[in-house]
């Protein structure tokens, strides 16, 4: 068979595309998914008691010494989970602006796709989620508990998360946070396989679907378990 | 039955268009939908008025040409071609608009008729096994597996008729692209130029001004063909094939 | 039972006799090695040259899709053109069950010379021999060809590809995509073509439809095409012209092909010189779907796969017409095919199984609803099938077609009885051409259904994929360079008089019928067209319904000239303006055909004179009489819609590889 190839085959053009884009999406949106299991595992650590809970958190500063310094995975993690947030904002909103103006006039009878709306808006509100709950508990270190102020609190991570618990509206912001993370990963972590080619039959499409809801259920529960936890007074 | 219509009228590409309400008498419910405007058209026509243009050929849902948005549908509430949609699954008295697909990649060229050129040039930029003319060897000399050739087939289904495109929130065409590139990847004979065709492939579409895919499936969903989700999974794989390579 | 009367033809005045066609420029010698022959003595064309020599082809096809692609590979400097607004929209893309090839996959004891055999006995010999060998030769180069661009034709567990036989024969020789063959063929052809665009050999005009062909010192030197989208009238020059513009079943309103099927482009060529062969010879499809009511607008084909496993019956007695088929026991049902014809029984050919069931209707045992005073429908019935298949295999078989029939009828097939009767489905008929396929304007060439070439007065089933893919891959980039070769010829000038009349003729033309403004529709007059050719120029035609269907044609058509209303402007996208157009050529074409069928006293195929028959009402041919093909040429006419007397000219058939016999399938 005389079978000419007319272009060469070009990574380069490959990563610009739309589809390039996405892959980004899906490999940064995979990296948060890994932490947050990692994360909501350590959460759970508060129901094992204070102890526990304090030096998980400072285990977390000390692996890999000596070979790392004091907190170098920690800081490791940090920047490759910003990195990732910026690249999987940057895809997401480049992507939202195409789909904006590839249809300019609309329709006048629509049957809108919820799904991509919540990704979209959701994942805005977790933007903003993200940066609240990294002032509250890793760059300032804040407690909203007018009860529970001073630096015992603020320097004892168990007692922050506690002192911050206990107050209804800002478990609220996390409980809504928690619900708009759901609706992502159980399309997102779908969506992510779709992505990523790994859904290349009807039953393997299938099974991405069912793992997205289980991913999503499975983390948003572990991580709502602990602060419903101290409201209810189980943890004080 | 009786029916109120509210149709897309435009006179062209650069006029303004707007929503225009009709209404038709005795619509039997052995007829298509495509009969019904014909009826209407006649009765414009009659009227001094100008009939509607909207576009058709095969009338039996294989040629691709017809495409309405219904009510906000595409191709209308049942699963087929708007030409194969017939006025039984409408009822008397029912209000139906009826617009253009709306794309940027797809202009409106009068009142329902749209531009897809769009998608022959996507063709053009990769979607061909390159052989030319009474060069290639015999049929059997390259058995293909049934189910690989199976899934080309399925694939293959597609007649190009742009409601993916429509039904998209993104106006993505993904799943026409996705299902030519299922198709030739399914097939030995698509293995050499698999890398380069999904590139240019993908570059074309976003060219045109196609949006991104957020895997909601709303395309396989209007697809009158039935394509599924997973060609585009197939697509996403090979890009990512050629991203590596 | 000979028939007697006096050409009603020639005594009314109604054409004149001509000269016999001297040559079809087939090359002597045995049918086996001519196509080697000719593709030998073909001059050749230096590629340097190639560049430098423009094609224009009208058509996107199967016929012109794969020969723009093809000659676009080879150089040449290529403009196609096609009225959708895809190539890939054809109506090529339609046909259902399959394409044949004389590959012997299956053993079966088929061979090249086997379809040639099957392909001249199906067309009634009444094709040239010469021809039909080519294809039947050529047949296997296709499937490869397809195959090698990824065409997904079905395939067995093994990998290999699978066979299905077809109607008129007793080999399986058909290759098929489920019930998409065309499609899938016509994809293949369309991604060739759009890599020759990518390549820039070939340029494509969708939305373009040709009005007129430019005939400059002798020569077919362009084309007038109107921009469909801005109303612009072109002219496009170019060192040849291919028509590949498809078949003009139209004519009769209601048939199965596309609602944009039409004759403009042969028929302006036809004005220009082409002699038009055989026009009266029409296929009617046994396998469609009956008419519902006054506002069809297509019928549709159901593959004639079908009758691979379902049965067709009839009630026998009339007073059960109208009872649910179920309740009809076995011994009240009349399986008239299997019954007639106890060898081929439903597989019989077309034009076969479509007289049969216009003849039982006619009995009054026809079924469905009453159209006029007659029920219009015959069961096709796969209970037996299911009972003997599974359901299972009978939905993996036909599962797409059950599923159109259901939509369209809103009727489950799986459970009742289909109800189908005859449609016109295929033209046998076309611009004459000669073994090269080059037509009687030199420079002009026809390809696919446009042309007359293979298929006799009545086509095998999947031999029409076939030839246009035969026609347009493998014949046509062989015959035209021996005439391209001569070229470039000289740059046509913008002010030549034939650019000069071309153009105007058609501004003109486009005026007019958008000045008329009277009191009809284009619609009202292709319907009473298409009433008038069915009862009189259908199934059944006889010499006192031609001649009133003659003068209704007339009549109709200085009506159409006064009194047809086209709305909208000539300079954008108008729809009605497209049809007026296409309905003109038709009304003077059905003229033609009319006059065609008149002459030709005798039942041969799909043309069946009720004068000629065998006592068992069979098609009676006479080959003393009537062995030719008939060429006609334009009789002149001055206005817009008038046509002069017809020239008839002959071509003989000569038969020498194959025994000239009375068709059996008894
Ligand atoms: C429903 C159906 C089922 C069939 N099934 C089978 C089958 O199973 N097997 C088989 O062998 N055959 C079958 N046939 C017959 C076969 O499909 C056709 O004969 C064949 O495809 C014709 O191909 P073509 O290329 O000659 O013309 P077409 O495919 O009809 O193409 C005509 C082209 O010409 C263009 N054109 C026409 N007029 C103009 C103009 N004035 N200006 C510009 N462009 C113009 C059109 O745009 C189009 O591109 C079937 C036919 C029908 C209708
Ligand atoms: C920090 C927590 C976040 C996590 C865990 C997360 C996770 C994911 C995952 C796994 C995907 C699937 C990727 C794909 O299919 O391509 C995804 C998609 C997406 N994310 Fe996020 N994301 C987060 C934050 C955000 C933020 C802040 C935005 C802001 C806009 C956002 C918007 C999107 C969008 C629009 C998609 C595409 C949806 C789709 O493919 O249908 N996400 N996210
Ligand atoms: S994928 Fe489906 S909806 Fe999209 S163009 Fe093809 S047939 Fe039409
Ligand atoms: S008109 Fe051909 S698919 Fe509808």
């Amino acid at each position: 068979m005389s079978v000419a190839t007319t272009t060469s085959s070009r990574p380069a053009t490959a990563r610009r595309t739309t589809i390039g884009l996405k892959i980004l999406m899906a490999g940064t949106g995979l990296v948060f998914v890994g932490y947050l299991l990692l994360h909501m595992f350590g959460n759970l650590k508060a129901l094992a008691g204070e102890e526990a809970f304090n030096d998980y958190a400072e285990n977390l500063r000390t692996v890999g010494e000596p070979f790392l310094p004091y907190a170098g995975l920690l800081w490791i993690v940090r920047v490759v989970l910003l990195l990732s947030l910026v690249g999987h904002a940057y895809a997401a909103y480049s992507l939202w602006a195409r789909a904006g103006s590839a249809r300019r006039t609309k329709y006048a009878a629509v049957k809108t796709a919820a799904r991509t709306a919540w990704m979209r808006w959701g994942g805005t509100f977790l933007l903003l989620f993200v940066v609240w709950h990294l002032l509250q508990f890793t760059i300032v270190k804040f407690s909203v508990n007018a009860d529970k102020q001073g630096p015992d609190v603020q320097q004892n991570p168990y007692e922050l998360v506690v002192a911050s618990f206990q107050v209804p509206w800002n478990t609220l912001i996390y409980v809504l946070a928690m619900v708009a993370l759901a609706f992502h990963l159980s399309h997102g972590v779908f969506s992510a396989s779709q992505t990523l080619g790994l859904t290349g039959s009807a039953q393997a499409y299938r099974r991405a679907k069912l793992l997205g809801h289980a991913v999503a259920v499975v983390i948003v529960g572990g991580f709502l378990v602990p602060p419903f936890a101290i409201l209810f007074g189980l943890i004080k | 039955m009786n029916l109120t219509l509210k149709i897309w009228r435009q006179a062209g590409p650069r006029h303004p268009g707007e929503l225009v309400t009709y209404k038709v008498k005795d619509i039997s419910e052995d007829m298509s939908f495509l009969e019904m405007l014909d009826v209407l058209n006649e009765e414009l026509n009659a009227k001094g008025e100008e009939p509607l243009a909207f576009d058709s050929d095969c009338r039996e849902g294989i040629c691709g040409s017809c495409g309405l948005m219904i009510s906000g549908d595409a191709h209308g509430p049942e699963r087929t071609t708007t030409c194969q949609l017939h006025m039984r699954s409408f009822s008397d008295g029912d209000v139906i608009t009826v617009e253009p697909w709306r794309a940027n990649a797809f202009p409106v060229i009068k009142d329902l008729v749209v531009d897809r050129g769009a998608f022959d040039r996507i063709i053009q930029a990769g979607g061909y096994i390159s052989v030319n003319t009474g060069s290639a060897p015999d049929a059997h000399s390259t058995p293909v597996p049934k189910e690989n050739a199976d899934r080309a087939f399925m694939a293959a289904e597609c007649i190009g008729c742009g409601a993916c495109v429509a039904a998209c929130p993104n106006a993505s065409a993904m799943l026409f692209m996705g299902a030519k590139v299922t198709h030739l990847s399914e097939l030995p004979q698509g293995q050499p130029e698999r890398d380069a065709r999904v590139v240019s492939m993908v570059d074309q579409h976003d060219h045109e001004g196609f949006g991104g895919c957020t895997n909601v499936g709303a395309c396989s969903q209007a697809c009158p063909k039935g394509i599924p989700q997973d060609v585009i999974s197939t697509l996403n794989k090979d890009l990512r094939g050629a991203l590596r390579g | 039972m000979t028939d007697t009367t006096v050409n009603a033809g020639i005594t009314h005045g109604l054409y004149t006799d001509g000269d016999p066609v001297a040559d079809t420029k087939a090359p002597a010698g045995p049918v086996q090695d001519m196509w080697t022959t000719r593709k030998f003595e073909a001059a050749l064309v230096n590629p340097a040259n190639r560049r430098k020599l423009d094609v224009i082809i009208v058509g996107t096809g199967l016929a012109g899709g794969s020969a723009a692609a093809t000659l676009g590979e080879a150089g040449y400097n290529v403009k196609v053109f096609c009225f959708q607004d895809s190539p890939r929209r054809a109506h090529s893309i339609a046909a259902q069950g399959g394409i044949n090839a004389a590959k012997n996959y299956k053993e079966d004891g088929d061979s090249v010379f086997r379809l040639f055999y099957d392909t001249v006995k199906g067309g009634d010999y009444r094709s040239r021999e010469s021809n039909v060998y080519r294809l039947a030769e050529v047949s296997a180069n296709i499937i490869d060809q397809c195959v090698a661009q990824g065409v997904p034709f079905a395939r067995e567990y093994g990998g290999l590809l699978d066979n299905r036989s077809f109607g008129g024969v007793q080999v399986s020789r058909t290759f098929y995509a489920r019930g998409q063959t065309g499609q899938q063929l016509l994809i293949g052809a369309y991604q060739a073509l759009e890599r020759q665009v990518a390549a820039g050999t070939v340029q494509q005009y969708t939305r373009h439809e040709m009005l007129e062909l430019v005939v400059a010192d002798g020569r077919a030197r362009g084309i007038v095409a109107r921009d469909l989208v801005t109303g612009e009238i072109e002219t496009h020059a170019a060192d040849a012209v291919v028509l590949a513009s498809g078949g003009y079943g139209n004519v009769f309103y209601l048939s199965t092909n596309a609602m944009g099927s039409n004759v403009t482009a042969s028929w302006r060529a036809h004005r220009k010189g082409a002699y038009m062969a055989n026009p009266c010879y029409t296929q009617i499809h046994p396998t469609c779907i009956p008419v519902a009511g006054e506002h069809q607008s297509k019928l549709t084909l159901m593959s004639e796969s079908l009758r691979n496993d379902g049965r067709i019956w009839v009630p026998k007695n009339r007073e059960d017409c109208d009872k649910d088929p179920r309740d009809i026991p076995e011994e009240d049902r009349d399986y008239y095919l299997e019954r007639i014809y106890p060898s081929f029984g439903n597989l019989v050919p077309r034009d076969i199984a479509s007289r049969q069931a216009k003849n039982v209707c006619d009995e009054g045992r026809g079924v469905g609803p009453m159209v006029g005073d007659f029920r219009r429908g015959v069961y096709l019935d796969f209970a037996d099938a299911i009972a003997r298949l599974g359901k299972a295999a009978v939905e993996s078989k036909y599962g797409n077609l059950f599923d159109m029939y259901a939509r369209i009828t809103g009727e489950n097939p799986y459970e009742t009885p289909m109800r189908i009767y005859p449609a016109v489905h295929y033209v046998m008929g076309g611009l004459w051409v000669d073994y090269d396929l080059q037509s009687t304007i030199p420079g002009l060439f026809v390809t696919g259904e446009a042309n007359f070439s293979d298929h006799g007065a009545n086509r095998l089933g999947a031999s029409a994929l076939m030839q246009g893919l035969a026609d347009g891959y493998f014949v046509l980039p062989n015959t035209i360079r021996d005439y391209l070769a001569k070229g470039p010829f000289e740059p046509l000038a913008p002010d030549h008089p034939a650019v000069v009349e071309a153009q105007t003729s058609v501004e003109e033309r486009t005026a007019r019928l958008l000045a008329i403004n009277g009191e009809r529709s284009v619609d009202s007059f292709h319907k009473e067209l298409g009433a008038i050719m069915w009862e009189y120029c259908g199934m059944e035609r006889s010499e006192e319904g031609l001649l009133k269907a003659i003068d209704l044609i007339r009549g109709l058509r200085e009506e159409f000239w006064r009194n047809v209303r086209v709305l909208g402007a000539a300079d954008t996208l108008n729809q009605s303006l497209e049809k007026a157009g296409r309905v003109a050529d038709f009304l003077e074409l059905g003229e033609l055909m009319c006059i065609d069928a008149l002459h030709r006293r005798e039942s041969c195929g799909g043309h069946f004179r009720a004068e000629s028959q065998t006592e068992d009402g069979e098609a009676l041919r006479h080959d003393d009489e009537f062995l030719y093909v008939a060429a006609w040429e334009f009789g002149g006419g001055e206005g817009l819609g008038e046509t002069g007397r017809p020239v008839l000219h002959k071509e003989d058939l000569v038969y020498e590889a194959i025994e000239l016999k009375q068709r059996s399938y008894k």
